[in-house]
């Protein structure tokens, strides 16, 4: 069978998958008075629509910022007022000022659902196929079961198709930074990412990667000659797309400013809910928030993070190439969503499309991280209603990346990518042997406990005195393997010499 | 989906060792068959027809009332008019489900559908299904016969599976709009295989509980009753092929017909001893309704009402008929439930008998002159159930699949099988698509339609690569008009202003349309049944 015709039937069972996942409930459904994400993007459509752009993100009787202002950057604001448009043509009452909060009705729920549909097949899906098919060297074959593999991946699906958020667009467009680096287009991959930067403002995760590794190119090009052109030319992109996307508030610098206050709003404390981060679960014990004054938290979020990315950041600048970048992606998205400030989590989808680009150089690990990235966002998807179709969906992965993926058989150091590891800690330890049997159990007991806690949380109700039990337990849980992951990322990333020439490349 | 699946299990099975290709049907099958099953409960919240009710009731009647009077209630609208075994199967379901919902059970609570509802009974359609993967890996064995070092998803018994496992009609008719059609023809398929592994007794066996599942299997009956007639009961053949008579054996016969009408007794015993058998019987065959379903089914009778209208459309603009005498049938109406002829001479229910027995009735002959194995007579199946579909009275579309089910497993063994495969299943399934008319189904129907349609082209394609072309550029030509006509009647029509006044023309033309398909793969099929095979090479396949 030709290979195209694989991919057709890949793309073809991941848009299934998606639409009848997006036949279930979302979040905030038939809950008033605030409803939830899908009633903000629909109110945003709303303001966006009713309002001239300079009331957009300031407070007035039209637009009450605290019921779900818009707080994403512009490029967001232009596509709800694009699907605005488009509603008010299907059904004014949609989008009608004031009147249409907390709208519902099965028509409007079709419509919106079409809406992520669009977005993630221009821009997402055709972005993962590019990349999938561009990797060189590799067999067909492996490109279709990777290709399945990032397209099935269940987070993303449930939180844009069941929980109601738009994240495949500005996952997309990174996507698409990716895919153009490592062509080398340089200009249009820092213009595409400046794209995601302003769709949403979470993509500063993958911001660093990007930034060291075009400065590490540039440094490579010899910082005085065509390198210190190319920086130049790359930081004329980035300004320009920048004011581009900006246009509309460059009139006065109150807009600006309060568009910046509105995107990152330092004032809601060091995270949100429940989140599989470091903060988060050290409250289980020690109660972070009540301790540290608000600023000594922001400080010191800070400084973990940039403690955590730093090596790999001057690594990457140093030494430039697209396998590393890759992986630096990993590790700064990562170090991000552990330890820095505010974090939701959602947040966990934008380490994920990293791990994912990397599901042929680490199969069993990025599988394992997928899941647990999955999983991490139980309590939420609880909520909303999406456990039946958080199950399914990830039995589903788990099946095809089982049979698709080539399973690592007797875990050897060499298939989990730890044999320069191995080699430079057997030079102190000599008896030193890394236990394949350890990682696959450790892997099969992971399964069994996120079952166990997947489980429990539908199934159990938590005593009074602890009602927050399970979501507890979940994001602990969560974060546990996100610091081991962290862990074996870094070590990946140190150790592996990432030669571009003999390896495999993008 | 399985497609890509497939193609790294293959990879993975021979880098590891052989040991599952072997076997013909190891890990891949199950994997794949777990695979189907997840993807199947994704459908769980989507749209369903009154046929959930109708088995929502049956279920309440047949846990709450005693046996004498399964066949005689009639508070809903959707009374009993399945044989007695389906009857005792929705009491054994009734057993779990009033562990789920009572509510369910009960006859009064018309159109009940509770959460739990809805689950316990999509999931009890998702659960009987395995009867019906068991039987595909069963078919899957009879295929798989020649050794050949091809990639997985190059060999038949893989591409089969496929091909009955995410049958779209199958799932669309039984995961959307709700029946049991799965576990059905899983009974079917598996006497289909145990005939072909030599198990003639079993076989027999199995469709006599079929037929008392559902009765529209008596309309493949005839295949079977002269396959086992001529290749059972008589045990050898003359050198030139033709029946050895001496070689009868009464002792098979006897049997046969034992374990036949034990099986019947058993089901039909109970009301015969209560004296309701003509009730029974006159609820499983309502001749009341009309000539064609709701939706007009893509056989002979379509185009025949067709040419109807057209002709008196004519005559009326030629003045050779008058209008006031043409008597104008309910067709303006969403539903055209019945259909008076206006030029053409109205058919009768036995009139369709007639024309059914007689497109029967040569394949069946052949049957008897030349059996040729297993493959003759799933020929012969298939014809029948074709035959009925073309002709038979108030035949609903769902019929079709009667026929696709068993084509398939002819289609993965010759090339020109492949090619009439792929006409009548792509027709058959798009003649489907008025079944789910619910905007959140549509993007649904298409992709499951179109990831079958893109397997099976390019399977069977691979697979028959150095035999020649599967369809000639006509069946190509035909089959990429449906893309239009589908844009047409699901997108375009309904947001034109004909649409209020006129609303029944998409279904008039999609079945017009596929009729055409369907007729001329029946046709094409009967030819080649007909036609000498080349018998050597058929039997050097299996």
């Amino acid at each position: 069978m030709e290979t195209c015709s694989l991919a057709a039937l890949a793309v073809l069972l991941a848009l299934y998958v998606r639409w009848t996942v997006s036949l279930g409930p979302y979040s905030g459904a038939h809950k008033p008075p605030m409803f939830g994400d899908y009633e903000a993007q629909r109110h945003w459509q709303e303001i966006t629509f009713s309002l001239p752009v300079k009331q957009w993100y300031f407070n007035s009787t039209d637009n009450n910022l605290q019921y779900w202002g818009l707080d994403y950057p512009p490029l967001t604001a232009y596509h709800s007022f694009l699907c605005g448009q488009i509603a008010h043509l299907l059904n004014p009452d949609w989008v009608a000022l004031n009147a249409s909060r907390g709208y519902e009705s099965l028509q409007h729920k079709l419509f919106m659902r079409a809406t992520v549909l669009v977005a993630d097949l221009i821009i997402y899906i055709p972005a993962v196929i590019v990349y999938c098919f561009c990797m060189r060297e590799i067999p067909s074959k492996k490109k279709i079961s990777s290709l399945c593999c990032i397209l099935l991946y269940p987070g993303l699906i449930l939180i844009d198709y069941g929980h109601f958020q738009y994240n495949s667009v500005s996952l997309g467009f990174a996507l698409w930074g990716v895919i153009a680096l490592s062509f080398e287009w340089h200009l249009l991959g820092s213009f595409v990412f400046c794209f995601a930067l302003n769709y949403k403002q979470m993509e500063l995760y993958h911001s660093l990667p990007f930034f060291c590794y075009l400065l590490g190119r540039c440094l490579k090009g010899g910082i005085t000659g065509r390198g210190l052109f190319l920086l130049f030319k790359i930081g004329v992109t980035v300004i320009a797309s920048f004011a581009l996307c900006w246009i509309p508030f460059l009139t006065e610098t109150e807009q600006i400013l309060q568009v910046l206050r509105r995107l990152f709003p330092v004032g809601r404390g060091l995270f949100e809910d429940k989140v599989a981060n470091i903060w988060c679960s050290l409250s289980a014990i020690f109660k972070v928030k009540k301790m540290l004054s608000s600023e000594s938290q922001l400080y010191l979020s800070f400084l973990c993070t940039l403690l955590s990315v730093l090596p790999s950041c001057i690594k990457l600048t140093m030494q430039p190439s697209v396998r590393r970048f890759k992986f630096a992606l990993v590790n700064c998205a990562l170090s991000f969503f552990l330890y820095s400030f505010q974090v939701h989590e959602k947040s966990i989808l934008l380490v994920s499309l990293p791990v994912s680009l990397i599901i042929n150089d680490a199969p069993l690990i990025s599988t394992w991280f997928l899941l647990v990235s999955t999983f991490s966002m139980l309590p939420l998807l609880l909520k909303d209603g999406l456990l039946m179709a958080y199950i399914i969906t990830t039995l589903v992965f788990l099946l095809v990346s089982k049979s698709l993926l080539p399973a690592p058989e007797n875990m050897s150091e060499e298939s989990i990518n730890l044999k320069p590891f191995c080699i430079s800690v057997r030079r102190y330890l000599p008896w030193f042997r890394l236990p394949g049997y350890l990682i696959k159990l450790s892997f099969c007991t992971s399964l069994m406990g996120m079952a166990a806690l997947t489980l429990a949380s539908a199934v159990l109700v938590p005593p009074p005195r602890l009602p927050d039990l399970f979501p507890v337990l979940v994001s602990s849980f969560s974060c546990v393997h996100f610091l081991a992951f962290l862990f074996y990322f870094n070590i990946i990333y140190f150790w592996d010499n990432f030669n571009d020439k003999s390896k495999k490349k993008l | 989906m399985a497609a890509p699946k497939g193609a790294n299990v293959g990879s993975r099975n021979s880098s590891t060792g052989s040991k599952s290709k072997e076997s013909g049907d190891g890990g891949w099958f199950v994997t794949l068959a777990i695979a189907v099953s997840l993807l199947k409960c994704l459908l769980l919240p989507t749209y369903h027809s009154t046929d959930f009710e109708v088995h929502r009731n049956w279920l309440a009647i047949t846990h709450s009332l005693p046996v004498s009077k399964w066949y005689y209630e009639a508070t809903s609208e959707w009374t009993l008019d399945y044989p007695p075994f389906f009857a005792w199967f929705e009491h054994l379901l009734a057993k779990v489900a009033q562990y789920v919902d009572p509510e369910m059970l009960k006859v009064e609570n018309l159109n009940y559908a509770s959460q739990e509802t809805v689950l316990f009974q999509r999931l009890s359609v998702i659960i009987t299904d395995i009867l019906f993967i068991y039987a595909a890996s069963q078919c899957c064995k009879c295929v798989n016969g020649r050794k050949d070092r091809r990639d997985l998803i190059q060999k038949p018994a893989f591409v089969l599976a496929v091909l009955l496992l995410w049958n779209f009609g199958l799932l669309i008719v039984d995961h959307i709009h709700f029946q049991y059609n799965g576990f059905l023809s899983g009974i079917m398929l598996l006497s289909i295989a145990r005939l072909y592994q030599k198990r003639v007794m079993e076989s027999a066996f199995l469709f006599a509980v079929l037929l008392n599942f559902k009765h529209i299997y008596l309309y493949i009956a005839p295949a079977y009753g002269m396959y086992m007639l001529r290749s059972y009961c008589f045990t050898g053949n003359n050198p030139d092929g033709s029946v050895r008579w001496r070689s009868f054996s009464c002792l098979r016969l006897l049997s046969l017909g034992l374990t036949v009408c034990s099986v019947f007794a058993l089901s039909f015993g109970p009301f015969v001893y209560l004296g309701q058998l003509p009730q029974v019987l006159s609820r499983l065959f309502p001749f009341k309704r009309g000539l064609c379903h709701a939706y007009w089914a893509p056989n002979f009778w379509a185009l025949y009402n067709m040419v109807d209208k057209a002709l008196s459309i004519i005559g009326v603009k030629l003045q050779l008929l008058d209008p006031a005498t043409i008597r104008t049938g309910t067709m303006t109406r969403g539903l055209v439930q019945e259909f008076e002829h206006s030029v053409l001479p109205s058919v009768t229910p036995m009139a369709t008998l007639v024309c059914t027995l007689v497109s029967i009735l040569p394949s069946v002959l052949r049957l008897w002159r030349k059996p040729q194995g297993p493959t003759g007579f799933l020929r012969c199946l298939i014809l029948c159930a074709l035959g009925s579909f073309m002709f038979g009275w108030h035949v609903h579309e769902k019929a079709i699949l009667l026929a696709i089910l068993p084509l398939s497993i002819l289609s993965v063994t010759s090339a020109k099988d492949a090619g009439i495969f792929l006409v009548l299943a792509t027709t058959g399934h798009f003649s489907l698509f008025p079944l789910l008319f619910t905007a959140p189904e549509l993007p649904i129907k298409v992709l499951l339609m179109l990831i079958f349609t893109v397997f099976s082209v390019s399977a069977l394609r691979a697979m028959f690569q150095r035999e020649r072309a599967l369809l000639s550029w006509v069946e190509t030509l035909y089959l990429c008009g449906l893309v239009p006509l589908g844009a047409f009647c699901e997108v375009v029509y309904p947001l034109t202003s004909w649409h209020q006044q006129l609303p029944f023309v998409p279904l008039l033309l999609s079945s017009g349309y596929c009729a055409l398909g369907v007729t001329y793969s029946w046709a094409r099929l009967y030819i080649s049944a007909l036609s000498d095979l080349p018998s050597a090479k058929q039997k050097k396949n299996q």
